[in-house]
């Protein structure tokens, strides 16, 4: 499961973690055009989930048929929120 | 495709599937059916937000979003020492894994305790889940995951328990990772719920 022979800096992506929603917050109060906050908001949030996802879930590190496993039912819900966003926008 | 190995250092089989151990195999599986789980939530939450026909409150207005941040902070400092019990134990450190264990169950409780209290100024201000639709799709979406989050701190208390009476060693301790990864996933869905519920 751990990097081979290499440990993860976990400190490093928890103070990456941190920074993000730090600037999370200040970009939602910052009072730019909804659509640019919406899009800022949805990309540092899903960069958030891949760090937890791909180092503290180890996802970085596990078997190909495994990372599958854990990307097919994002598919779906990708599809949907794309769906969604193009009638809105 | 299905296989039974021998873990190395490890005194008993271990089947695996796909090169996977079959318990934590078991924990994706069900961790891919907790993605379709919310999915489902936060896609009724979207298109209803966004086919009202009256104007949707601005969260900011109606949450506490400052104290909600700091909650959200709590639960990646959970993270980070659910992953350090992991590593711990990887390690053969005993001690450790006792101490990070015991914190993520502390942190992970008050993530709770702090939404408890969330809910209680919420309700004594007028917002109910009867509130129209932004209150029951609110209260249904938080409501699960901090339905999950309390069954992560059960089950980590179990664990600990378990550590405690040193059931897990550096060979052995699939039960740690994969309590690590249900509660790796609880960070996950709330960092999306954050945003979706209180920043967008």
């Amino acid at each position: 499961m751990s990097a081979e022979g290499k440990k993860p800096r976990y400190m490093l992506v928890f103070g990456g973690l941190a920074a993000l929603t730090a600037i999370e917050v200040a970009v939602a109060f910052m009072g730019f055009e909804r659509r640019v906050t919406v899009m800022i908001l949805i990309g540092l949030a899903v960069w958030k989930a891949l760090l937890v996802a791909m180092y503290f879930m180890h996802l970085k590190w596990e078997t190909r048929a495994l990372k599958i496993l854990a990307a097919v039912p994002f598919l779906p819900a990708a599809i949907m929120i794309i769906v969604v966003l193009m009638e809105k926008f | 495709m299905t296989s039974h190995s021998v873990d190395a250092g490890a005194s008993r089989y271990e089947p695996t599937t796909f090169k996977v151990k079959d318990k934590k195999l078991g924990m994706w599986i069900f961790l891919a059916s907790e993605v379709m789980f919310f999915t489902g939530l936060i896609g009724s939450y979207i298109i209803l937000r966004w086919g009202a026909a009256t104007p949707w409150p601005v969260p900011g207005e109606v949450l506490n979003v400052p104290i909600t941040a700091g909650n959200t902070f709590l639960l990646i400092c959970s993270s980070v020492t659910m992953v350090k019990a992991f590593a711990a134990i990887e390690d053969g450190n005993q001690k450790m894994l006792k101490v990070w264990l015991l914190a993520t169950a502390i942190i992970g409780a008050c993530f709770v305790g702090v939404q408890a209290y969330e809910y209680t100024e919420l309700v004594h201000h007028g917002f109910l889940p009867s509130s129209g639709l932004y209150g029951s799709t609110f209260f249904t979406m938080t409501g699960f995951h901090g339905f999950h989050v309390t069954v992560g701190v059960l089950c980590l208390l179990w664990v600990a328990i378990k550590a405690f009476r040193g059931g897990y060693t550096q060979a052995d301790h699939q039960g740690v990772e994969i309590i690590g990864l249900y509660w790796h996933f609880v960070d996950l869905v709330w960092i999306i719920l954050f945003t979706i519920v209180y920043l967008i």
